[in-house]
């Protein structure tokens, strides 16, 4: 099936009736009226289509997404974009727990709010905050890198191991091993980028870049209690 | 697991289809908690003390422990029933009367006690708890509800939420305390009438005494950050308010939608959703810690 410009109604067609529809289009443009709420929509796209979702999503919307464009004009809950692949996934308002857990590639832009552990885990993909993030925020993380154009909760970066943190706020506090890094060219570069790939309108130079301290990958006997 | 629902009426208008929207609620929270269910619903009543009372046989003769009970208080009792539940309505002290029940109907757990609340109960399929009361048909001022995936404590009725224990007062929960055996002995030493081995009773318990003590619901929530460990996200309603809390951890879901009508919180946006003016709500996640609350009272 090949879409363009369809209009799936969450009133009319069931939340599987849905998701079989964009799952099996190759391309395309897809709106989705009256989500209210539901989980998982859009999830699990595989291929180059635009989804637009007119209202608030519930879990896991867009996860896995590999490719596509889902744009949620709304909030999303828990997990919105976890483990995706790659593609875009946009939110024009909050996001609760867990935005982009896991994700290995691919551009979560979240222009309000995410709540706490955003970017838990993530693994190589970008995320651009435009609010400010939670506590326990890239917990974890690996790859990838988090923008936060406002402040950051409690422990940001707990046991972090990888990933480039830059935020324009205040962080609450650092978690174990996140130190803040020195903002190179190379890092103003990334972050120019990432921002004006997010449309976000912020100036490269009230960042602060956070990173790991690379003191917790191997086991240290002087850490035992 | 487990799913909450609350809905608090800013307009006067919509006290009559408090129970239909808060059924609307809670259905869409029965897959977050299929065991069992339960709701408290503040509305009419009069200057009597109300209690609502469960069966735990399915067998009690309410209307010869509403005799038994006027007997022992000198006032008269009146007896609703409904399925396994009764309302008894006196002039009687009603915390007199909570107690001679505990201590004289083995068979009998005492739901709410109050001048506005009833709390009704059912293990099974919530939708069909709240039809076997009546929810949808109820009216009111603001209501609080809860679908039960049980962890802490057995699938039953009395352990269903939500629970209460002082007046007027109630709380549901989706969490679990973990210094609740040591906070029961602390609260029961100081007058406290548990009827369950459930930890969100414990919770209950603990504000309402806070509260008899003279702290105002804010003090006493201040208070349960500090003395309570473990997940929650309580939803807490007393005679005029209403309240959100979640742990400091905040691990278990909660969003809060507010429009000049009505406040409502739930577990999930999907909850709130059928609400009237729900698409244009002021809608946020509650942060850790903090206190959101409502009131009635001038």
């Amino acid at each position: 099936m090949n879409g363009s410009n369809t209009t799936l109604d969450l009133n009319a067609h069931s939340l599987r009736e849905v998701n079989a529809a964009l799952q099996g289009a190759e391309n395309g443009a897809f709106t989705l009226l009256n989500p209210g709420g539901a989980h998982a929509l859009a999830c699990g796209l595989t291929s180059p289509v635009e989804v637009t979702i007119r209202g608030h999503a519930g879990y896991y919307c867009a996860g896995m997404n590999k490719e596509a464009s889902v744009t949620i004009e709304g909030n999303a809950s828990t997990g919105v974009a976890e483990n995706m692949m790659s593609g875009t996934v946009r939110v024009t308002g909050n996001v609760s727990q867990s935005a982009g857990a896991t994700a290995h590639g691919g551009l979560l832009v979240i222009e309000g709010d995410a709540s706490a552990r955003c970017g838990i885990s993530l693994k190589g993909a970008e995320i651009v905050v435009g609010g400010s993030v939670g506590h326990m925020s890239a917990f974890m993380a690996q790859a990838g890198a988090l923008v936060v154009c406002g402040d950051a909760g409690e422990a940001l970066g707990d046991s972090i191991y990888e990933t480039r943190l830059y935020v324009r706020g205040t962080v609450a506090s650092l978690g174990a091993d996140c130190i803040e890094k020195d903002m190179r060219d190379e890092h103003r570069a990334q972050l120019a980028d990432l921002l004006a790939r997010a449309g976000m309108d912020a100036d490269v130079a009230d960042f602060r870049r956070y990173g790991s301290a690379r003191q917790l990958y191997n086991f240290k006997i002087d850490n035992a209690y | 697991m487990c799913g909450i629902v609350g809905l608090f009426l800013k307009n006067q208008a919509l006290h009559s289809d408090l129970g239909r929207l808060t059924a609307l609620m809670l259905h869409e929270m029965c897959d977050r908690g299929p065991d069992s269910a339960g709701f408290a619903i503040y509305g009419g009543g009069d200057e009597r003390a109300k209690l609502v009372l469960l069966s735990k046989t399915a067998e009690t003769d309410f209307d010869g422990l509403g005799v038994r009970l006027g007997q022992a208080l000198g006032a008269a009792v009146d007896v609703e029933t409904l399925h396994d539940h009764a309302i008894l309505r006196t002039r009687a002290d009603g915390r007199s009367a909570r107690t001679w029940i505990i201590e004289n109907a083995a068979d009998v757990t005492v739901l709410s006690l109050g001048t506005s609340i009833e709390v009704f109960k059912g293990v099974g399929d919530p939708d069909r708890v709240a039809a076997d009361f009546g929810l949808a048909q109820r009216t009111g001022t603001h209501a609080i509800a809860h679908t039960r995936m049980a962890t802490e404590s057995a699938i039953t009725t009395a352990g269903s939420h939500p629970f209460s224990t002082g007046a007027d007062t109630c709380l549901v929960h989706n969490g679990s305390l973990s210094n609740h055996n040591n906070l029961r002995e602390i609260l029961a030493a100081g007058g406290e009438r548990f009827q369950t081995e459930n930890d969100s009773e414990v919770a209950a318990a603990y504000l309402a005494h806070r509260m008899a003590a003279g702290d105002s619901l804010n003090m006493a929530l201040e208070s349960a950050i500090r003395d309570l460990d473990g997940f929650y996200t309580f939803a807490i309603g007393t005679k005029d308010g209403f309240a959100v809390l979640r742990d400091p951890i905040a691990c278990k879901p909660a969003v809060i939608a507010e429009t000049d009508d009505w406040v409502a919180m739930a577990s999930e946006f999907r909850a709130i959703a059928p609400l009237p003016g729900a698409e244009s709500a002021r809608i946020w996640e509650p942060e850790p810690a903090r206190i959101y609350s409502w009131s009635h009272a001038a």
